[in-house]
């Protein structure tokens, strides 16, 4: 039952071989580029690469659509406010009172959902393709982070694995005891907010013991050594073009069409 | 008393001038007035009542009782006359609770770790690695990840990752403490092997003396008032009459004894059926794997029931379905009226109120339990919860029975383990269950409590109560008799006595 929380699932063998940071360096070029523009053409172009890119993660679009669905009705959800606030140009496409969209907002919420669902998949890929000690040796071998915060942030990661985990036994354990999740709702608030204490008292116990364990392991100490090397190859180059083709495409594309609309002018 | 000709090389020398230790924030001192030579490559155990101290001496010698800001030290404390958190590496600890210490994913990484910390080249690394796996007897992949390890060998693996730094000293604070009893003789035997290929001195922390008797050439016996009480082999300080007594006092686990236990044997139950399960099987999560399926049992009033199996084996998720805290994942499991009351018959629908007044069900751990400030506010929260009234002269009895008495005004997370244990068994029964159900509940307890426990569990079946028990204390279910629910490879058998 532990297992499901803490190794995450990884997926896509090309992509886990790479080294972590090419794949940071792409995702972030990528988001630098949608950044700088809210228009639906260079959302568009990104979007489109992403899902070309899809087979490289190893998974079904049912299984990532699984994974990302709040993700998804989150987008639509933007889209639609953007559409129904955006201010109020071309025709008019629909009017029920108050309530009206044109073109310009209909374009502008699009413009709005697809931008939102592009920025998010760079992540969602590094997610599913990156196990976590692979970046942390990436982070500390190569960007140069320092290590105890890098294993610090490594350790703590699985730590809050274990949250979930012990979220439900601490449920369990206060409904044993006669507090349980039913009753009015000030009563199911004050539940809350004590089994969210009696969490976080268990974390911190939690990660005391763990901090020792590590200490007494010689963590901590001023220099240290790594048993695995974080290496880059081929692929790795491959991925940093790959990315600044996806971000220089969309932008030139984006200027083609006219619609490019750069956030500080 | 070393072994045989000179000490081993690179083995670490103990020496502890009135040496004491305050933890900041408190008023007594952990430990004090310690005064010890551990000469290489000696093999000690390290003895004493709750409180005495031992851990601390351990976190001590291992060096990582921090700095002035966390505590007060006094006298000197020295391996081979350097302060220990000078020397990373020399001592390695391995600490009590398997589930705390696992740093990393994966069982290679995991050993690494401790190595890369110590600055040690990357080939070497591996070399280690393998080596510390091949001593601790665990022959895993090396991307083998960390969670799917049973208990013992999350505790041979901790061990193996303390190896990886060559240690002169090994520290062990109660290792296999929370282990079935196959759990425990891996890790024991793991130790051996280890001690007899690197000839490392051994300092070892253990309530149950039996288990490392015939390992240690050397027992300390740690005075709870400071300073030292008894010192020798074990064949001297275990075996005479003046330290065997002081021993047991002092609630230590000694060979070829046991507490004396008040009350008497429960006889099997003749009372009405309090809950039947059939075709049971149970689950600990909605979706996930079944744990064990095609459970019947029949649990009635005044008797004792014990789950027993092997670590991972589903005794716990058994327990929480008996107990209605979680849904049964098939099959039928019926409160009858006995029971019920004007409840209904389907214990994991009854509200939080309902079933405390039912069965109440001990964590294993404690502090999961714990909602109040108080000691006091803790034994009160049920009845009120039910009533919204306290029957005072009730608690103040439970109290008195549970040895609580002088610490209702004490913070339930500020109590020793024995006293945890106790509070969180006197918190069940205050709302009178007819039902208890108890979740290892002699796990790392002295010897002192444990017969508490026994006496009160005895007492509590005699009165009618039915006490079911996931427990691996062959004692403990012999003392309370009754019949045992056996649970391994996802099945359940009864096996009456």
């Amino acid at each position: 039952m532990s297992s499901s929380y803490l190794t995450p699932v990884l997926t896509g063998r090309t992509l886990l071989r790479a080294n972590p940071v090419s794949k940071l360096f792409a995702a972030v070029v990528i988001t630098v580029a949608l950044m700088s523009s809210i228009d639906w053409v260079s959302a568009t172009v990104v979007l489109g690469c992403e899902l070309a890119l899809m087979p490289l993660l190893g998974i079904s679009v049912w299984g990532l659509l699984r994974r990302i669905w709040p993700l998804l009705i989150a987008a639509v959800l933007g889209a639609y406010g953007t559409a129904l606030l955006a201010e109020k140009t071309g025709d008019v496409l629909l009017a029920v009172g108050p309530v009206v969209f044109t073109e310009g907002s209909v374009a502008a919420g699009i413009a709005v959902g697809l931008r939102a669902l592009a920025l998010a998949l760079p992540g969602i890929f590094i997610l599913l393709t990156t196990d976590p000690t692979d970046l942390a040796d990436a982070l500390a071998q190569k960007l140069h982070l320092p290590h105890r915060f890098v294993l610090g942030g490594l350790a703590s990661l699985r730590l809050v694995g274990l949250l979930v985990e012990q979220w439900e036994t601490l449920g369990l354990a206060r409904h044993a005891r006669g507090i349980g999740s039913d009753g009015s709702v000030v009563a199911r608030t004050r539940n809350l907010l004590g089994q969210s204490f009696g969490l976080i008292v268990q974390a911190i116990r939690r990660a005391t013991r763990l901090a020792t364990a590590m200490e007494a392991r010689g963590f901590g100490g001023g220099t240290r050594t790594w048993a695995r090397s974080s290496t880059y190859s081929a692929l790795d180059a491959v991925i940093a073009v790959v990315g600044l083709l996806v971000a220089a495409g969309a932008l030139t594309a984006a200027v083609l069409a006219g619609t490019w609309n750069f956030i500080l002018s | 008393m070393t072994p045989e000709g000179v000490p081993p090389r690179g083995a670490v020398h103990v020496s502890a001038h009135g040496w004491g230790w305050r933890h900041a924030g408190r008023r007594a001192f952990a430990a004090r007035h310690l005064e010890l030579e551990i000469t290489p490559g000696e093999r000690v155990l390290l003895l004493g009542a709750s409180g005495a101290g031992k851990s601390t001496v351990l976190h001590g010698l291992a060096g990582v009782l921090g700095t002035q800001d966390e505590g007060e030290q006094e006298g000197e404390l020295l391996l081979d006359g350097a302060h220990p958190a000078s020397v990373r590496g020399r001592a390695g600890l391995v600490l009590q609770d398997p589930e705390t210490q696992v740093v990393l994913a994966r069982v290679g990484d995991e050993v690494a770790f401790a190595a890369e910390n110590l600055s040690v080249p990357r080939e070497e690394i591996w070399q280690r690695v393998g080596r510390a796996l091949d001593d601790v007897g665990l022959a895993l992949p090396l991307d083998h990840p960390t969670t799917a390890l049973s208990g013992g060998q999350k505790q041979r693996l901790a061990l193996a990752s303390v190896l990886a730094m060559e240690p002169g000293l090994l520290l062990l604070d109660e290792p296999t403490a929370n282990l079935d009893p196959d759990g425990v003789l891996e890790v024991r035997d793991a130790v051996v092997r280890v001690l007899e290929r690197t000839g490392a001195t051994l300092v070892v922390v253990e309530h149950r003396v039996a288990v490392w008797a015939d390992v240690v050439d050397r027992v300390v016996v740690l005075d709870a008032d400071g300073g030292i009480l008894a010192d020798g082999p074990p064949g001297t300080v275990l075996v005479q009459e003046t330290t065997r007594t002081r021993l047991a006092d002092a609630g230590v686990w000694i060979p070829g004894w046991r507490p004396p236990v008040g009350g008497t044997l429960p006889s099997p139950g003749s009372g009405p059926t309090l809950l039947s399960a059939r075709e049971l099987a149970v689950a600990r999560t909605k979706r996930g794997p079944a744990a064990v399926e095609d459970l019947a049992i029949d649990i009635r009033a005044g008797e004792a029931l014990g789950i027993t199996g092997p670590n991972g084996a589903g005794k716990s998720t058994a327990a929480l379905t008996l107990g209605g805290l979680l849904r049964p994942r098939a099959g039928t499991l019926l409160a009858q009226p006995s029971l019920a009351g004007t409840a209904g018959s389907t214990p994991h629908r009854w509200r939080s109120p309902q079933l405390v007044q039912r069965i109440g069900t001990v964590f294993q751990e404690p502090e999961h339990q714990f909602l109040t400030a108080s000691v006091a506010d803790e034994l009160e929260f049920g009845p009120r919860r039910v009533s919204g009234t306290v029957d005072t002269a009730r608690i103040a009895e439970l109290a008195e029975r549970l040895r609580l008495t002088h610490l209702l005004q004490a913070n339930p997370f500020t109590l020793s383990g024995g006293e945890k244990r106790r509070l969180s068994v006197a918190t069940m029964l205050a709302t009178a269950p007819r039902l208890l159900i108890l979740d290892e509940p002699t796990f790392g307890q002295d010897a002192l409590t444990w017969a508490e426990l026994v006496t009160l569990l005895r007492e509590l079946v005699d009165d009618g109560v039915a006490v079911l028990s996931v427990t691996h204390d062959a004692d403990f279910s012999d003392a309370l008799g009754g019949a045992t629910l056996h649970i391994s490879g996802g099945a359940g058998r009864l096996v009456s006595r």
